[in-house]
């Protein structure tokens, strides 16, 4: 299978209270095109810093090392992919040809060889070569090959839709924003297809949610407007982090079906981020475990659920309470 | 005998401009040692059930007994008396202590208020209080916000069981819990049950979990009782819709070299 993105010695660390605190030690991963992948680990272990990195969406002030690369011809091709004061030569002439084939641009290998030292980004190239401590303090400048675009290549759906949505601005409005910026249709075009977009995450009376607050949803509606956000822009990549982990039971299994599903008409590739062993297999082709920062088992779902290497990952499903297993009320023998 | 009986529970609030019952004529019991779990969507009414047996909310019908006394005619001094048998473990500890507040003092305010030892004793019962709850007495002095999760957690149930309670009302009380952690908090609860025989109104989404302690569960749905009886025998084969529903959302890990656990 093809490697969507290519996670190598990836170590990040926090300041706190003047502490240094490391969040990944040394995590390398590929994510295949395509995959459902489900990164599990209980708090602590590094799983959403994991998903923030990849979405280059870490504090300024962690330190990283490493490198998360994007091979060529996985991103979307796109005309404003770097401003010209970057890319003078190489940027138009990737939207000639990219537009003109309907397929990934030649130039883009290139684009990954000249990206060795960091420099081809916009975000890193003011800062590039800063350190503190030894350390490259910036976040983007690990990020090798193509650099993703949060929103447009990535998709971000985070636990808690309250505080991803903006409480002040229109459904429509919000959605239709990720569609104006990334797509570049007209607003109208672009309200058309936040419309599309709700039907998509099957919400009632898409017309008049577009015109709703998030005040006026449920939570779970308001993470099914979250989710249509996230895909508005056609991303490559869906990451949900925690995402079903804030609504009740039977709510949490309306949006898992709804991921599911959308993941496999679109095509994208997601990396759902969860602390619940269950979950993530009802959802994943593979499974990675996190602990302590460190990436300590990864394999197919049923290989990690029926025949796990480490100790830890057996203790996981152990810990598992699920309807079959023996209750604890009986395994002490007393009962009321 | 019993230690809480609930009858014909009502509780309705205004939503929208219009009424909407939270809790509808809900009625349920609870012996001494016995946990009764509420399961049921978000908006079922199990939270507001909670605040109403706390009396943290008034009912607009219905009854409680507690220990054998009407408890919503109680108020004032008596009401607070009375509460010391009454306890409560909420989802968040961080949320429900004073986070500047060290361990040793969310332990000693129980104690001082409810006049349980004199201020020469309350150390070592706050050192007893900690062991009792598989915590090492060094960390009277640690601040709340300083300990794990499953500690405060642990912290928040040493309290409820400061003033030697009948029932103890756990509101998702394992629900922010590493899978881990959960287990041993679980199995505390068990013990304390057993060795104190005290009952646990116990609200949980989780059906695993619900199946694990509970002894009975009611299931909710807006507001109503949709079914209740034996928690195995209900989660085995729910008949109300709800019930289904519940169930079927429920993860299942099936795993086919399936272990002893």
């Amino acid at each position: 299978m093809t490697v969507l993105l290519s996670i190598r010695d990836l170590a990040v660390r926090y300041q706190r209270d003047g502490v240094e605190v490391a969040a990944l030690k040394g995590v390398s991963l590929d994510v295949l095109a395509g995959e459902r992948l489900a990164i599990i680990g209980e708090s602590g272990s590094g799983k959403s810093t994991l998903a923030l990195a990849i979405a280059g969406l870490l504090a300024k002030s962690a330190l990283v090392d490493g490198t998360i690369e994007w091979p060529p011809g996985q991103l979307q091709p796109s005309r404003f992919f770097a401003p010209p004061s970057v890319l003078p030569d190489i940027s138009p002439a990737r939207g000639e040809i990219s537009s003109s084939a309907g397929g990934f641009p030649p130039a883009t290998p290139e684009i990954g060889e000249s990206d060795r030292d960091g420099s081809i980004s916009p975000l890193v190239g003011e800062m590039s070569g800063r350190t503190e401590g030894g350390a490259v303090e910036h976040r983007r400048s690990n990020v090798r090959g193509e650099l993703p675009r949060l929103g447009r290549d990535i998709g971000f759906v985070f636990q808690d839709p309250s505080s991803s949505l903006d409480p002040v601005m229109p459904i429509g409005r919000q959605i239709a924003e990720v569609v104006h910026t990334h797509l570049h249709l007209t607003w109208r075009d672009a309200y058309a297809k936040a419309k599309t977009l709700l039907e998509r995450v099957r919400l009632p009376d898409p017309e008049a949610t577009l015109r709703c607050y998030p005040h006026q949803l449920s939570g779970g509606q308001k993470q099914r407007v979250a989710i249509a956000a996230a895909i508005a822009a056609g991303p490559k990549l869906l990451i949900a982090d925690e995402a079903t982990s804030a609504l009740d039971t039977i709510v949490q299994a309306e949006v898992v079906t709804l991921i599911r599903g959308l993941v496999a008409e679109d095509g994208m590739t997601l990396l759902f981020i969860s602390h619940d062993i269950a979950l993530a297999a009802s959802l994943a082709d593979r499974i990675a475990v996190l602990r302590h920062g460190e990436l300590i088992e990864l394999g197919q779902t049923d290989q990690i659920i029926n025949a796990p290497r480490q100790s830890y990952t057996r203790a996981l499903l152990d810990a598992h309470l699920g309807l079959d297993a023996k209750p604890l009320l009986d395994r002490k023998g007393a009962s009321a | 005998m019993t230690v809480l009986a609930v009858s014909n529970l009502a509780k309705r609030y205004r939503r929208g401009g219009k009424p909407f019952a939270a809790v509808d004529e809900v009625s349920f019991e609870i012996g001494p040692a016995e946990t009764l779990a509420l399961a049921g969507p978000s908006g079922s009414g199990k939270s507001t059930i909670a605040k109403l047996v706390l009396r943290l909310i008034e009912p607009d019908a219905g009854r409680i007994d507690f220990e054998g006394g009407d408890f919503l005619a109680l108020s004032g001094g008596s009401l607070r008396a009375r509460r010391a048998r009454l306890q409560m473990v909420f989802q968040d500890p961080l949320a429900a202590f004073n986070p500047r507040a060290t361990v040793a003092r969310v332990l000693d305010d129980p104690l001082r208020i409810h006049a349980i030892a004199s201020r020469a004793e309350r150390p070592l019962r706050i050192a007893a209080l900690l062991e009792r709850v598989g915590l090492e007495t060094n960390l009277a002095t640690r601040a709340i916000h300083e300990i794990s999760g499953g500690q405060r957690q642990r912290v928040a149930i040493a309290r409820a069981i400061a003033t030697r309670p009948s029932l103890i009302v756990l509101d998702e009380a394992v629900s922010a819990l590493d899978v881990s952690v959960r287990g041993q908090i679980l199995e505390l609860l068990l013990d304390l049950q057993r060795q104190e025989r005290i009952a646990y109104l116990f609200i949980s989404h989780d059906l695993g979990v619900i199946r694990a302690i509970a002894h009975r569960v009611v299931i909710l749905d807006a507001g109503k009782i949709a079914e209740s009886g034996d928690a195995r025998t209900v989660i085995a084969n729910p008949q109300s819709a709800v019930g289904k529903a519940l169930v079927a959302a429920t993860p299942k890990l099936v795993r086919t070299s399936q272990e002893a656990s």
